[in-house]
């Protein structure tokens, strides 16, 4: 399966996590929809030459996070409302990373109106990039 | 069932003509994990995977394998039916064949895996009518790793399993490792010096330094321990006198103060910004520095 990519482990994120970040960063994109099988645990080990109880580990806490689905002896799941859930977390995520940038802007003395237009900018630039599809 | 320990060491002690090879080491290998044995050359590494497998006796504490002591007799005689071992030495009889020296193994083990032999001479294109003595380096510790898999081993011990073995041949023997233990059947110690290997399989480590376990733990937990603090100031950087502790390495560079901590950084970074940084940048520590840090020239 050519869905995971291998995980770096000198990266300094730990290995489950960035398998994590790719199953949700595929459920994000569609490329995993709602009732799709992952991988099994062995065969990914295998594929991806690392530990399966990582691997364990990645489907256990997908599941807690509710991405994923285990059922008994058939394997793992993408659950039905897994791209909601992400996209709400996406959300999250984004809203405390614009607080941190706005805050760190603010300290190093950027105005509030200049702090806007570097907003209005970056996503006017983000538009551009994408050609203009959601202008 | 739980975390029943296969390996289990307690104040391990070894001195050899009066030379301390291990001097009090305590590891703990849960069942269904693979750990590495990570040191420098004469910490201890081998000593100790001998001691395991009751090919010595330890001088001091306790070793105990499958809830067994190591060092009895009758107790070695069914540890070692359990546990497959690799060495680096990989001595292997070299007139016998390939065909032959697998038959010749086979028949001491009962419950041979016919079927994980058949994958694995296929798997690893082991050339049944060769002479062992005629095969690559790499070749013979595919053979090695075949005779301890193909016995039912519940535990595998290995020494350098990858050394002097090319990229994609190590590969190979991490993939069929890695899918052993995936059937929850298989439990691996492996000393090696390619800390990239262990940071890729391990999901425990055990670093020796010493003829001690300096660090020994699941592998995800000791690296969330260490991270790097770098603190950028306003003029010089302060003298510090940090009390938190785990506090390692200190350096100050001009405006620049920089630090190693083991465990606590929380309790670091309070302390760091009560100093006023106008920057503080953690990051995190690859297992390659984190042995660096932990052990030291002999």
């Amino acid at each position: 399966m050519t869905l995971f990519v291998r995980p770096n482990p000198s990266s300094g994120i730990p290995i489950y996590l960035q398998l994590m970040q790719q199953v949700k960063h595929a459920v994000e994109t569609g490329a995993l929809k709602p009732g799709d099988q992952l991988p099994g645990i062995r065969p990914l080990a295998e594929e991806l030459v690392i530990n399966s109880n990582t691997i364990a580990k990645v489907y256990r806490e997908l599941e807690h996070e509710g991405v994923v689905e285990l059922r008994q002896g058939s394997g793992a799941f993408v659950s039905q409302n897994a791209r909601a859930r992400r996209l709400a977390e996406t959300f999250r995520a984004g809203r405390s990373l614009m607080v941190s940038t706005v805050e760190r802007l603010r300290e190093r003395g950027v105005s509030e109106d200049e702090i806007r237009r570097l907003f209005e900018a970056a996503v006017a630039g983000g538009r551009r990039r994408a050609g203009g599809r959601n202008a | 069932m739980p975390d029943a320990a296969v390996i289990e060491t307690s104040g391990l002690e070894k001195t050899y003509d009066g030379v301390p090879a291990l001097r009090g080491l305590d590891i703990h290998v849960p069942a269904g994990s693979i750990c590495g044995l990570l040191g420098r050359n004469g910490a201890g590494k081998t000593t100790t995977l001998k001691i395991l497998l009751g090919m010595a006796r330890p001088t001091g504490g306790t070793a105990r394998v499958f809830g067994a002591p190591a060092d009895s007799p009758q107790a070695s005689v069914e540890i070692r039916r359990r546990v497959g071992f690799v060495s680096e030495e990989k001595d292997l009889y070299g007139s016998m064949s390939v065909d032959e020296i697998i038959r010749f193994t086979a028949t001491f083990f009962p419950r041979w895996r016919t079927d994980l032999e058949e994958r694995f001479v296929r798997r690893f294109e082991l050339p049944r009518d060769r002479k062992v003595k005629a095969l690559s380096r790499g070749t013979r510790t595919k053979l090695a790793l075949l005779l301890a898999l193909c016995r039912g081993a519940e535990l595998l011990l290995l020494d350098e399993p990858t050394s002097g073995l090319d990229p994609a041949m190590a590969e190979d023997v991490l993939r069929a490792l890695v899918g052993e233990v995936a059937d929850g059947r298989t439990t691996i110690l492996f000393s090696s010096h390619q800390i990239t290997e262990v940071d890729q399989i391990a999901d425990r480590v055990a670093v020796v330094d010493r003829g001690r376990a300096v660090l020994s733990g699941p592998l995800d937990e000791l690296k969330e321990g260490f991270r790097r603090v770098r603190l950028v100031f306003d003029g010089d950087a302060p003298v510090p006198a940090f009390r938190s502790p785990g506090v390692r390495r200190v350096r100050r560079d001009g405006a620049v103060l920089s630090l190693l901590t083991s465990g606590g950084a929380d309790a670091v970074l309070d302390e760091a910004r009560t100093l006023h940084p106008v920057s503080v940048d953690v990051t995190p520590l690859t297992l390659k520095e984190i042995f660096l840090e932990t052990t030291t020239e002999d």
